[in-house]
């Protein structure tokens, strides 16, 4: 029954008065990180609608898979040079949110264009109608 | 006439005096009673004058405990509303057979199960779920408040909101007729065209802000403000369940706004998202809103885990048996919530393969709920338990919730499911999950907190009525449709024909009018509670023998809850200090920061209300005015500088002195 208090799990340091467990404050970004950001998501947005534009390439389903995954890209840029994430920031969390994040968004989307591909699959096929004609059925 | 009536569309939209009820005698009967009841509680209010001190001390609050306790009293009063829809539902079906339609037509009948499993989920378990999480959670972790306080009062009048547009709907135009998740093509303006889903939409979405936001500051406050030395490792189960809870909220909800969203784009815009014409897609919505909808049963019963391993290991006088592989448990179950959600429509068409996937990973879910039943089990092995109110509602939950997860269990069998599907069997099923986790969980987690909250205990002799009654009323209610459900009796029917099913139905009915006198149990148990406060009191702020940082404090605990920050140096840190024999500190007291109340949670939520009503009934302007003075609010809110305050370190030490020294007095730490 003796000591002083803060040993027996009162603390009375003023550093945890707020109690952010003494992680530094965030990194703000540099004017040069701003701009290389700048440019990339600039070069990344310029490039897909150039190849819209300019029909550059025949075949649709490329272009589409090209300008998907410069979209992909492109959010990268964003959460490395705008929202400043890396693997250590916030001691790892936003690593840690960012692949539940992933695995969360990839089975959703996976999961439900399996599943409706499966129904459509096991569907009675109709002959294909217009929206047209089918409104005014 | 015809520009009377353009201009009275322009200011009403479809609203007109057609769509007050008063020519359906039972809805009418209930709204004038609900008026008069409304009135007298405004007039006692206002008579003594207990305005100004509502509105200070609670509306305005951002307290997370009287968020949190304002949080159970919106769910206690919608329990209320949705319990009378279910005694409707059993007298209904108790009496529409063969000749006698009963006394509810169909068109009302789909309503009144609309509304009970609508009011059920998202305002009555998930604001017992957000109010227990809210009083508790900052406690455990030995924090002053929330991460932001003042979006936590926004969620709950946000979720207060979204239940008062689906009560409006009760008096002015009617409820959705589709089901408590509005599947479409049902939902859609061709089948559905009155402002029934409307009200389903907005109530839901609007509560949903609350509920999102509400995720968020948790997952930051358990994340960022868990006192010192409280490793993740270290953390009480209750806060464990309470992050990964919050965690599935903040992924789960926005797929059910945005499957709200696109429902209503049909329905406002005349899209074709999920309208079986012109390339809509009607199975697509089942399918994403199920994607939200199976998290949303893990989001409800992930902290009800939590109170009963807080209360079993309480009671049982134990640290809790296996904490690392409860941790894992829970990460493993909230992982695994997003893999199943096909087993809710395994009949819509979709192949073996598919269907396999689904039933085997809805069957692999039941592993890590195991372990967890079983670590409860070895809890209590060779502990002291004490048959506390709090420990029976745990004990009848193992009983009850593991027959709960066998059924499910079966249910989980693609093959078995072709049967049992949309019948009563699966309505059993889920009110035993839901009865037996949820809401036993909740009653447990009431009376267990309740004394720490208000500085006195809940009376036990009618806790203990109100436990049997909820116990033999749950059995005697849902084993009769169990029964019924194997024998292929199909859900949401208002009538019958085969006149020998009926003696199931009275069955039924009395276990519900069981369950009725539980509620009313509860109801009495609080009023007695009240009336016997002294000689319930609890002065030591420790009346169970707690294990956990909330215990450490006063009953009800100093707005600021801790004066020091408590260092944390074992999983059960209050046990830890208790064994170590920790002194109060008395001395040596600084100023602390605290928040401070504020009325635009309260104003943007009123906001909101008006704008969905005027959404529902289409009154643009009325929409129009209120969502731009909703943002108005918002930028006027942000420029509020005088949001802190601080209490004075002399307060701090007068308070502190008086409770170590009243500690003292019964000689306890």
């Amino acid at each position: 029954m003796s000591g002083a208090p803060e040993d027996q799990g009162y603390q009375s340091d003023p550093r945890y008065l707020h109690s952010h467990e003494g992680t530094p404050e965030p990194e703000h970004g540099t004017l040069r990180g701003y701009l290389t950001g700048f440019v990339l998501a600039a070069i990344l947005t310029v490039i897909p609608f150039w190849l819209v534009m300019g029909d550059v390439l025949d075949s649709a389903a490329v272009t589409t898979l090209l300008v998907l995954g410069l979209g992909a890209v492109q959010i990268v840029v964003h959460m490395v040079y705008f929202l400043h994430m890396n693997s250590r920031s916030e001691g790892g969390w936003n690593l840690m949110a960012m692949l539940f994040t992933l695995i969360i968004v990839g089975v959703t989307l996976a999961g439900a264009l399996w599943v409706m591909h499966n129904m459509n699959a096991n569907m009675m096929h109709l002959p294909p109608m217009g929206a047209e004609e089918m409104l005014h059925r | 006439m015809e520009h009377g009536s353009a201009l009275m569309h322009v200011l009403l939209g479809k609203l007109t005096l057609d769509a007050i009820p008063y020519d359906v005698p039972l809805i009418f009967w209930t709204g004038v009673v609900v008026a008069v009841l409304t009135v007298a509680v405004l007039g006692t209010i206002t008579a003594a004058g207990w305005w100004g001190y509502l509105w200070r001390e609670w509306f305005t609050s951002v307290d997370h405990k009287k968020i949190g306790i304002m949080y159970l009293v919106l769910a206690v009063i919608m329990l209320l509303r949705g319990f009378s829809d279910a005694i409707l539902m059993r007298l209904q079906q108790a009496m529409a057979f063969g000749g006698n339609m009963g006394f509810l037509p169909p068109e009302h009948y789909n309503q009144i199960f609309t509304a009970h499993g609508t009011i059920m989920i998202f305002f009555v378990a998930m604001p017992l779920v957000v109010g227990l999480m809210n009083y508790v959670v900052p406690m455990q972790i030995g924090g002053r408040d929330v991460a932001f306080p003042f979006l936590n009062n926004f969620s709950f009048w946000m979720t207060a909101s979204g239940a008062m547009l689906i009560m409006v709907s009760l008096f002015i135009g009617s409820f959705s007729r589709a089901g408590w998740l509005a599947m479409a093509p049902l939902s859609e303006a061709a089948y559905s065209p009155g402002v029934g889903v409307d009200y389903y939409i907005w109530g839901l979405q609007i509560a949903g802000v609350g509920t999102l936001l509400s995720g968020i500051n948790f997952v930051v406050t358990i994340v960022k403000m868990r006192a010192p030395g409280m490793s993740m490792m270290k953390m009480p189960v209750f806060t464990w369940t309470a992050l990964c809870t919050n965690i599935l909220i903040v992924a789960a909800f926005p797929i059910l706004t945005a499957t709200l969203g696109l429902l209503s784009l049909d329905r406002y815009l005349g899209m074709h998202f999920f309208t079986n014409s012109a390339g809509g897609e009607a199975m697509m919505y089942t399918n994403l809103i199920w994607i939200w909808g199976h998290p949303e049963v893990y989001i409800l019963i992930l902290p009800m885990f939590g109170v009963f391993s807080e209360v079993i290991s309480t009671f049982s006088g134990k640290r809790l048996f296996g904490y690392s592989s409860m941790v894992y448990a829970t990460a493993a179950i909230t992982l695994l919530s997003y893999l199943v959600w096909l087993h809710h429509f395994f009949t819509m068409g979709s192949g073996a393969d598919v269907n396999s996937f689904f039933a085997i990973t809805t069957m692999i879910i039941s592993i890590p709920t195991g372990v967890k039943i079983f670590n409860w089990l070895f809890t209590m092995y060779r502990g002291r338990i004490r048959f506390e109110v709090p420990m029976l509602w745990s004990l009848a939950f193992l009983f009850t919730f593991v027959i709960g997860g066998m059924t499910g269990v079966m249910l989980s069998v693609a093959p078995a499911d072709f049967v049992l599907h949309n019948s009563l069997f699966l309505v059993a099923h889920f009110h035993n999950v839901i009865i037996g986790g949820v809401v036993f969980g909740a009653f447990a987690g009431m009376n267990f907190w309740f004394p720490k909250a208000f500085g006195f205990r809940l009376d036990p002799f009618w806790g203990k009525v109100s436990f049997w009654c909820w116990l033999v009323g749950y059995w005697v209610a849902f084993t009769p449709l169990y029964v019924m459900g194997l024998m292929g009796v199909t859900r949401r029917l208002s009538h019958f024909t085969d006149p020998s099913l009926q003696i199931w139905f009275e069955i039924a009915g009395v276990g519900a009018a069981i369950i009725l006198v539980g509620i009313a149990a509860f109801l009495v148990q609080i009023a007695v509670s009240i009336r016997n406060r002294h000689a319930l009191a609890d002065t030591t702020g420790d009346p169970w023998d707690g294990r956990t940082l909330e215990w450490s404090t006063s009953s009800p605990p100093p707005h600021y809850n801790f004066a020091f920050t408590p260092v944390v140096h074992d999983r059960d840190a209050w046990t830890d200090m208790k064994r170590r024999g920790a002194e109060r500190p008395t001395a040596g007291f600084s100023p602390i920061h605290m928040p401070k109340n504020t009325g635009a949670g309260f104003v943007l939520a009123f906001l909101s209300f008006v704008c969905g009503f005027g959404l529902v009934w289409h009154i643009w302007w009325m929409a129009g005015a209120s969502f731009l003075a909703l943002i108005a609010v918002a930028i006027g809110h942000s420029f509020n500088y005088h949001r802190d305050y601080h209490i004075p370190a002399d307060e701090v030490r007068d308070v502190e002195q008086t409770f170590a020294r009243r500690v003292a007095e019964q000689g306890a730490v």
